[in-house]
């Protein structure tokens, strides 16, 4: 028995009806079409799925579709605004904190909160931050400096 | 002078990775998908008695349930590197009889929706016969183990040996020490990020198939399936193998998913896709290393006179694609490492058991051998009472013996070793490591220093030696120039990005070859119907071979644009200049009397005034085989310290100097030796694939298998010596698997070196906490 969901997912509201069991991933990559947000894991411990939900970092696999009913959600697809990359996208790349991508949106998504929630973190900080979010490219060097980049850039 | 090329431009593939917009395969939507998921054996070796279907094709939303008996008209899927001697079994898609690995293959549905695909799995009853299983590499060649298949009754598909027995039996006889290790290179599951995945379409009406697949190796996977497993013709199979995330060796075999994918899109009429889970990833992606050794280094004068392996090498229960060229040709063949060793002989068994195949990960073969050098040379030396430095130092390679023949068939091309120690010396400032190391003791603490000094094989391979070593296909790779009426550029290569960020790296090259701008040329690569011929990227090849088939592309590309300008300047062919500076073709002398790139593309495809015979047009291909392998070397410098009360490691400083040759993008290779450094420390701290006495995998997601997390890390120190590769244009050597060669001994060598104090000599990987303080314990 499908049910109805309102989000608004990157400013845009939207009413669908899912099967209970939908996971938010799931919803936002196949009944959204927004496959920048990836999915790395079943487990919920890679964090390639981050987004952010009303303002939050979340692992969207771990919530149901259902649990986001009028809540709004944020994704790699809605960071840039206005054609202009958010500081954090620009971070990545200047630092080529990305290889395969493939971790970047989740790696992204839980950078943005973890400035959101403390703008200047030492690199210890940034590390234990990233503690929900693998990546198997970088070696989470260019990742840290990414994020101390971008850090800097809000001075 | 080269404008690009040695610069840390930003990468030209970031902006759509960092908004989303990657074409992963998983990504793909074509009209009316059906989905498919793959019934898995639990059991680690049992007989299939019966598959029962009939409640799966009675749910709502399946359309097919294929058991093996329904896809009897697919081939195996075939080894492509056959050392002499070797014994194949058979490798079917979905298997019939037996299954010999937990996440072996037995059936498939394909459904409505991924979700009903997997309901419909559960419906799927099996009966099976559980049969006594083995996943230990060196027990399962015992006698009395239980075994895989009729055809190979001892579990020994293959045996490989190489170097002298009889000098190194007389090295050992001349020794005045001897130092020995029985150790386990613990296998690993690589884990790319992106799972493996497969969508497939079918045109009847041209009869032609389309496969969007995860592959390292597009080219080379559509030769396998089309010869050997699916049948169709290869001119009327295109692969395409978009935006893939990561692969580590992972994604060069050709898998079974990649022939029922497209064999179930034809047989239901409809786009078929497959995404493994990562649950589903771990039971059926090849793995890595897996080596049992005994070894053995003779010493005479504080000198290594000689070496002795014998390895054990678990190939798990079928042999995957190249599985056998990585414990022969990558791995017996680097027993050198960086010192000059008058005798080595190394000889091992690839052996099959009840486990996930094996095949190439990161380093392959090469971080096999450099671990158990480097794990020798520190026992060498602590038994010597020497620094280990000082001994590495002693018995490095000299500068001046280069080319360096090795007694293990390898020629290294080139290296200056002292100047590498020299480097990674005083960017740790050693000696005052060392001192504080010797305070840090005295107030009882465990800080340790490590070594690893390693070589590496890179650039895979000249054809007429992979040939000559079992090798099926060539190893050459090919680079395609298209220049455009308007003077731009479209680059192809045969070989892959998945992560290596080629189409910065190989449009820094090109745009120098011509002297244009970077934004005027883009690399199109991974797509069979654009590209037809090529050998994909692993063995770190890509810039050494790929990238040299592009240099001899634009040489030609340069000869045709210079016969053009020779004409129309009136001017003899003899008389031009290229100016790769400014992008133009000059007449000697007369700088003024020139004609532009852009000018000369334009006329090519006008084709108005070219000089008599020539062909409109401006398209070059080259094929690039190399004469020799690159043989990256580095020297990195670890320092840890051991909680003695909880046995947890820290990492305090780490130093990785590498000799990659020349370098077209600083920040790229920085990159690719801090992500290569982290699985290696992977290695050595966290990660192994465990499985228990019944052949389960316990370690078969991301929540039991320990991936390195960015706290274990520290931030890596990176420096550079260059010595260029004498034999392909570019001067460069492979920088993908150096990181991770280097750090597995450079780590464990400082664990220990923090240990010695309390008499532990040799820890098995991963070191974790645990077995670390059981060791401490012990004392």
């Amino acid at each position: 028995m499908k049910q109805s969901v309102t989000i608004t997912v990157n400013g845009v509201t939207q009413t669908h009806k899912v099967e209970p069991r939908t996971l938010l991933a799931h919803y936002l990559r196949d009944t959204l079409g927004l496959t920048g947000t990836t999915i790395g894991c079943d487990t919920s411990q890679c964090g390639s799925c981050t987004v952010l939900l009303d303002g939050a970092a979340v692992k969207s696999c771990t919530v149901l579709a259902l649990q986001a009913d009028g809540s709004r959600v944020t994704t790699i697809e809605g960071l840039a605004k206005d054609g202009k990359l958010h500081a954090m996208q620009e971070a990545f790349w200047a630092e080529h904190g990305l290889q395969c991508g493939f971790c970047t949106p989740g790696m992204i998504m839980t950078a943005v909160d973890m400035l959101n929630g403390n703008p200047h973190p030492t690199e210890e900080q940034i590390r234990h931050g990233l503690e929900g979010n693998m990546c198997r490219c970088t070696g989470y060097q260019n990742i840290v400096k990414a994020i101390q980049h971008a850090a800097e850039s809000s001075r | 002078m080269a404008k690009y090329v040695g610069t840390s431009m930003k990468r030209r593939e970031d902006p759509r990775f960092i908004q989303g917009k990657g074409s992963y395969v998983a990504n793909l939507s074509l009209p009316n998908t059906a989905y498919l998921a793959i019934k898995r054996s639990p059991y680690a070796h049992a007989t299939i008695k019966k598959i029962h279907t009939r409640k799966a094709k009675a749910l709502p939303g399946v359309i097919a349930v294929f058991t093996g008996e329904d896809t009897a008209d697919l081939g195996n899927l075939p080894c492509g590197w056959n050392v002499p001697g070797i014994k194949v079994p058979p490798n079917r898609c979905l298997q019939t009889d037996k299954v010999r690995h937990v996440g072996d293959r037995v059936a498939m549905v394909v459904a409505e929706s991924p979700y009903i695909a997997a309901d419909a799995l559960d419906l799927i009853e099996v009966d099976y016969g559980p049969l006594p299983s083995v996943t230990d590499a060196r027990k399962t060649a015992e006698p009395g183990a239980p075994v895989l298949h009729d055809s190979v009754p001892d579990n020994v598909s293959y045996t490989w040996a190489i170097g002298s027995k009889e000098d190194t039996d007389k090295a050992f006889a001349a020794a005045d020490q001897v130092v020995e290790l029985e150790l386990v290179n613990q296998r690993l599951i690589a884990t790319a990020m992106e799972p493996r995945a497969a969508v497939a379409q079918w045109d009847s009406s041209k009869e032609e198939m389309t496969l969007w697949t995860t592959s390292q190796n597009p080219n080379l996977t559509r030769i396998v399936l089309s010869a050997f497993v699916l049948f169709i013709p290869e001119h009327k199979l295109r692969l395409i193998s978009p935006d893939v995330g990561g692969g580590f060796g992972s994604k060069i075999p050709t898998y079974p998913e990649e022939a029922l994918v497209p064999w179930a899109a034809r047989k239901v009429g409809r786009p078929v896709k497959w995404v493994a889970t990562r649950s589903e990833s771990s039971v059926s992606d090849s793995q890595g290393r897996d080596h049992v050794t005994d070894c053995r280094m003779a010493l005479k004068n504080g000198t290594i006179t000689g070496l002795h392996v014998k390895t054990w090498a678990n190939n798990g229960a079928y042999i995957s694609t190249v599985a056998p060229l990585i414990p022969t040709a990558l791995y017996l063949t680097l027993l050198s490492g960086l010192y000059k060793i008058p005798a080595i002989y190394g000889e091992m068994l690839g052996t099959l058991s009840n486990t996930v195949w094996v095949d190439a990960y990161r380093g392959a073969g090469r971080p096999e051998a450099a671990y158990l050098v480097e794990r020798l040379v520190d026992l060498a030396a602590q038994k010597l009472n020497m620094d280990p430095i000082e001994f590495r130092r002693k018995n490095f390679i000299p500068a001046g013996d280069f080319p360096y023949q090795t007694p293990v068939a390898f020629q290294y091309d080139s290296g200056n070793y002292q100047a590498a120690m020299d480097k990674a010396v005083e960017m740790a400032g050693y000696p005052a490591m060392r001192q504080r190391q010797a305070e840090a003791r005295k107030q009882g603490k465990l800080v340790g220093i490590g070594i690893g000094a390693c070589i590496e094989a890179s650039g895979p391979a000249p054809s007429k030696v992979a040939g000559a070593l079992g090798g099926v296909t060539g190893f050459w790779e090919s680079g395609g120039i298209r220049v455009h009426a308007t003077g731009k550029v479209t680059v192809l290569t045969g070989a892959h990005s998945h992560g290596q960020g080629h189409e910065t790296t190989m449009t820094q090259i090109v745009a120098d070859e011509f002297g244009i701008d970077i934004n005027d040329v883009d690399l199109v690569h991974g797509d069979t119907a654009v590209i037809p011929n090529g050998m994909g990227t692993y063995g770190s090849r890509s810039t050494s071979v790929g990238g040299s088939a592009l240099v001899r592309s634009a040489e030609k590309m340069r000869a045709k644009l210079i016969k053009i300008a020779a004409h129309q300047l009136e001017a003899a062919v003899e008389d031009m200049v290229y100016d790769r500076d400014n992008g133009k073709v000059y007449v000697k002398g007369s700088p003024n009397k020139s004609k532009a790139f852009g000018e000369l593309a334009f006329a090519a495809y006008t084709a108005h005034n070219l000089p008599d015979g020539l062909e409109p047009g401006l398209e070059e291909n080259a094929y690039y085989d190399p004469a020799n392998f690159t043989f990256p070397n580095s020297v990195h410098i670890a320092q840890v310290e051991v909680d003695a009360e909880t046995g947890e490691i820290k990492i305090q400083r780490y130093v990785a100097v590498d000799d990659v040759g020349k370098v077209i993008n600083p920040l790229i290779v920085n990159g690719q030796v801090a992500g290569g450094v982290a699985q290696g420390v992977g290695q050595a701290l966290t990660e192994g694939a465990v499985y228990d006495d019944n052949g389960q995998l316990v370690t078969s997601n991301l929540m039991e298998y320990a991936l390195p997390h960015a706290d274990l890390l520290p931030m890596i120190e990176t420096g550079r010596t260059e010595t260029p590769s004498p034999h392909n244009p570019l001067g460069v050597k492979g920088v993908g698997e150096m990181g991770t060669i280097a750090a597995t001994p450079a780590i464990v060598n400082a664990v220990m070196d923090a240990l010695a104090p309390l008499g532990v000599k040799h820890i098995d990987m991963p070191l974790t906490a645990e077995k670390v303080w059981r060791a401490i314990s012990k004392r």
